[in-house]
């Protein structure tokens, strides 16, 4: 076994109850030449404040444009066991679940053609393959298959989606968010693999407000649980949390951002027709209330991080709809597909849907996608006079002069 | 032609059923409540009287496949080989003997993974891969993660806060980790403008591409020694390495420049406050491996604030918005600069525009 290479700035990191990302590359080491000459780099970037990581490089397995990140040392004569070192992204299955065997596997088919260093998960929610060489990827890739998993999204394409863990394990969740986000998946495998946007496309299902993927911040199309109805209630069970000391008037009432409850120390009154479905109330009691029965999710539309116009928050596009109903979610794909025939027709080089919808407007958006504008899609009216009315009528006009 | 069409392709993920345990195929759908029964531990009720106990561990989210096995491992001793992960690299089992949970529990701080992250604590860091995998890292990641969570770690591992806080790590602008909107981000910077390759530009990027890269329309074509290139306006420069990302010969990585700033008053969640983007705190602080002193310094500083000040469930953001931004940089201590009025798109919207202020 060779000898790990010396280093004392990336030693402190064994040190403490966190878990230790150091150990694990050191682990990994003592089996890889690769991750000897990982730990070598990353030393010499904890000692000059830099990283050593080339620029990209454009790598891949046959027939697909994304799911692997070229990834190249700076110093290859000093690490030439990571001269190259790509990134596989893997669809995870629908809300992470897995079972010790099919982990067992993946592990064997990744120790026998990479580095044997993952990321459980990234950060969109495949699971990482860090590091392996460009004739490992092929091999690789066909190991993936053989085990009934695939590669996810990367570049200008639909980014692999991802999803809370749902009905699987959560009496919040309004819809199938696995189901819903298996299927998108499977449903759109060509656009996942073979980039054909302006730029990426994520998915994210969140099966309630409380939103645990961060869809609102994060997705192109953000799908979060909700309901229409009352909010369940039981009141046997509100008086418990009372008893067992809760202040329901300071902690639950008046936390209230529709205002619309209140609580006269033994009945909670909820005037459901105010409700702005939080799930404030329901976060805290748990026991004593839940979401409606009449449950479905509101679509958003268009967040992502600041590059290049700047941060968006997905903003109300389909205020309800069922996702467990067939029917209505070839609607909505049907919507998909417009969204990206317009954006793809019109967008520019790397403009994320919600930075397209600032430039050409909302209303514009819209009448492309044959959508109608409805309240619930706006925080108020607009405040600027400057409207672009239509001039239709005047260029009918024109035309019939012309004719 | 033969070999080819044997080739599997776009068979897309395994579908998740095959992986569900068996409690869950039988209550899918029928959950009841929840309850938390202790820090990491949490028991769901399904209306048909089952009871799914699911132990939260913290993950390294860099893990090696010998970790994993181990793991596997601990999966068939407890919980018939089942578990997951979560949307914060969390490792949770899912058991359903509820005496197996301190047996678990002690087997999986031994492993150097403790057990904690749920209700009304810090969870896990959701982060990026910086030095150890990316070319445009201003920062490390798993570093910084590292030595913030080893400081916050009590939080972690008791409910001992007003409300979750979430803690975001991104390494540059392209905020892989989409850090906007947590209660408190970390975020790598540069400060120095891209320095332009000229000999290589032409060869390696697309010109016009490079020029429509810029949102501050800083870069023009330009003629450099006879060869085809770019100009960068360095006053209109904000930093953020848009160039660079559609062009290798424009990098801005700078050892004595980049660093971090700190972000804070975020939120994803709809409960209470509509979600809300995280706002500057701190503009930059040096690269300072492997322990960054002065990240871990400011971020527990930020949190003993608000954990002695907070009302029940008010989110750091929502506890900074009650008392007033003004106020909370008095608490900090952290002095306000030019720096933290926006001057970008929109930036009038985040102007005081009212005479309420705190006195």
């Amino acid at each position: 076994m060779a000898e790990l290479p010396e280093t004392p700035l990336l030693d402190e990191l064994e040190k403490g109850p966190w878990p230790s990302f150091v150990k694990e590359i050191k682990v990994a080491a003592r089996h890889k030449e690769a991750c000897r000459d990982l730990l070598g780099q990353l030393e010499r970037s904890y000692r000059e404040k830099i990283g050593h990581w080339k620029h990209g490089g454009i790598v891949g397995v046959l027939g697909y444009g994304g799911g692997v990140i070229g990834r190249y040392s700076d110093l290859p004569e000093d690490f030439p066991a990571i001269s190259h070192f790509h990134t596989l992204r893997v669809n995870q299955p629908s809300g992470w679940f897995y079972t010790s065997e099919v982990l067992r596997k993946l592990c064997d088919m990744w120790e026998e053609h990479g580095s044997g260093l993952t990321n459980m998960h990234g950060s969109t929610g495949d699971i990482i393959l860090l590091g392996t060489s460009t004739p490992e990827l092929e091999p690789t890739f066909k190991g993936l298959t053989d085990l009934g998993f695939d590669l996810g999204g990367s570049g200008s394409d639909v980014r692999t989606p991802s999803c809370c863990v749902g009905p699987a394990r959560c009496e919040w969740a309004c819809y199938d968010t696995l189901k819903l986000t298996y299927d998108l998946t499977m449903s759109y495998q060509d656009e996942l693999h073979r980039p054909m946007f302006p730029y990426k496309w994520k998915f994210k299902m969140a099966g309630c407000p409380n939103d645990c993927v961060a869809s609102i911040a994060r997705a192109d199309m953000s799908i979060i649980g909700t309901w229409k109805d009352d909010i369940q209630q039981n009141d046997e069970e509100v008086k418990k949390y009372a008893e067992a000391g809760l202040d329901i008037q300071r902690d639950v009432v008046e936390n209230c951002p529709g205002r619309c409850m209140s609580w006269d120390g033994e009945k909670l009154t909820i005037d459901n027709r105010f409700c702005r479905r939080c799930m404030h109330c329901i976060n805290v009691m748990p026991k004593a209330l839940a979401p409606g029965k009449e449950r479905g999710a509101t679509i958003l539309i268009g967040s992502k991080a600041p590059i290049v116009e700047g941060a968006l928050l997905s903003s109300v596009f389909i205020p309800f709809m069922n996702p467990d109903d067939p029917e209505e979610v070839a609607e909505l794909k049907e919507i998909v597909e417009e969204i990206w025939d317009v954006w793809s027709e019109e967008g520019k080089n790397r403009e994320r849907v919600g930075e397209f919808i600032q430039r050409v407007g909302m209303g514009n958006f819209l009448e492309a996608i044959g959508m109608e504008p409805v309240p619930e899609m706006v925080a108020h009216p607009r405040e600027n006079p400057y409207v672009f009315y239509a001039l239709d009528e005047e260029e009918e006009e024109d035309e019939d002069e012309d004719e | 032609m033969a070999e080819a069409a044997e080739r599997v392709t776009d068979i897309g993920p395994p579908n998740y059923q095959q992986f569900l345990p068996p409690i869950i195929k039988a209550n899918y759908g029928k959950w009841k409540y929840h309850e938390i029964l202790k820090p990491g531990v949490m028991m769901h009720v399904a209306e048909s009287g089952d009871r799914l106990y699911t132990v939260r561990a913290a993950g390294a989210r860099l893990m090696s496949v010998w970790k994993i096995r181990q793991i596997a491992d601990l999966a068939d001793k407890y919980c018939g080989g089942h578990l997951r992960f979560t949307s914060r690299h969390n490792i949770e089992f899912l058991l359903t003997d509820e005496s197996l949970i301190d047996p678990l529990i002690d087997d999986l701080k031994a492993l150097g993974h403790p057990v904690g992250g749920i209700g009304n604590s810090i969870s896990s860091i959701v982060h990026t891969q910086g030095w150890i995998h990316c070319h445009s890292a201003a920062t490390d990641a798993s570093g910084i993660v590292k030595a913030v969570m080893d400081e916050v770690f009590p939080h972690f591992a008791n409910r001992d806060l007003p409300a979750k806080l979430r803690i975001a790590l991104a390494c540059c602008l392209n905020m892989c980790g989409a850090v906007h909107c947590s209660d408190i981000a970390i975020l790598g910077v540069h400060r120095k403008p891209p320095r332009t390759d000229h000999e290589t530009l032409n060869k390696l990027c697309e010109i016009p591409n490079v020029v429509a890269a810029c949102p501050t329309a800083a870069i023009r074509p330009a003629q450099v020694d006879g060869k085809e290139s770019v100009q960068v306006i360095e006053e209109q420069c904000m930093f953020c390495a848009n160039c660079y990302t559609v062009c290798p010969a424009m990098p801005l990585n700078d050892p004595e420049n980049d660093g971090v700033s700190i972000w804070v008053g975020g939120k994803v969640s709809n409960a209470r406050h509509e979600p809300m983007f995280s706002k500057l705190l701190v503009p930059y602080i040096p690269n300072n491996p492997p322990r960054w002193p002065e990240v871990t310094g400011t971020i527990t500083k930020i949190i003993d604030l608000w954990a002695r000040n907070a009302r029940n469930y008010e989110r750091l953001g929502e506890w900074i918005e009650r008392i007033t931004w003004p106020k909370f940089f008095e608490l900090t201590g952290i002095p306000f600069q030019k720096e933290h009025i926006d001057d970008f798109k929109h930036a009038g919207l985040t102007f005081k525009r009212s005479t309420h202020l705190v006195h």
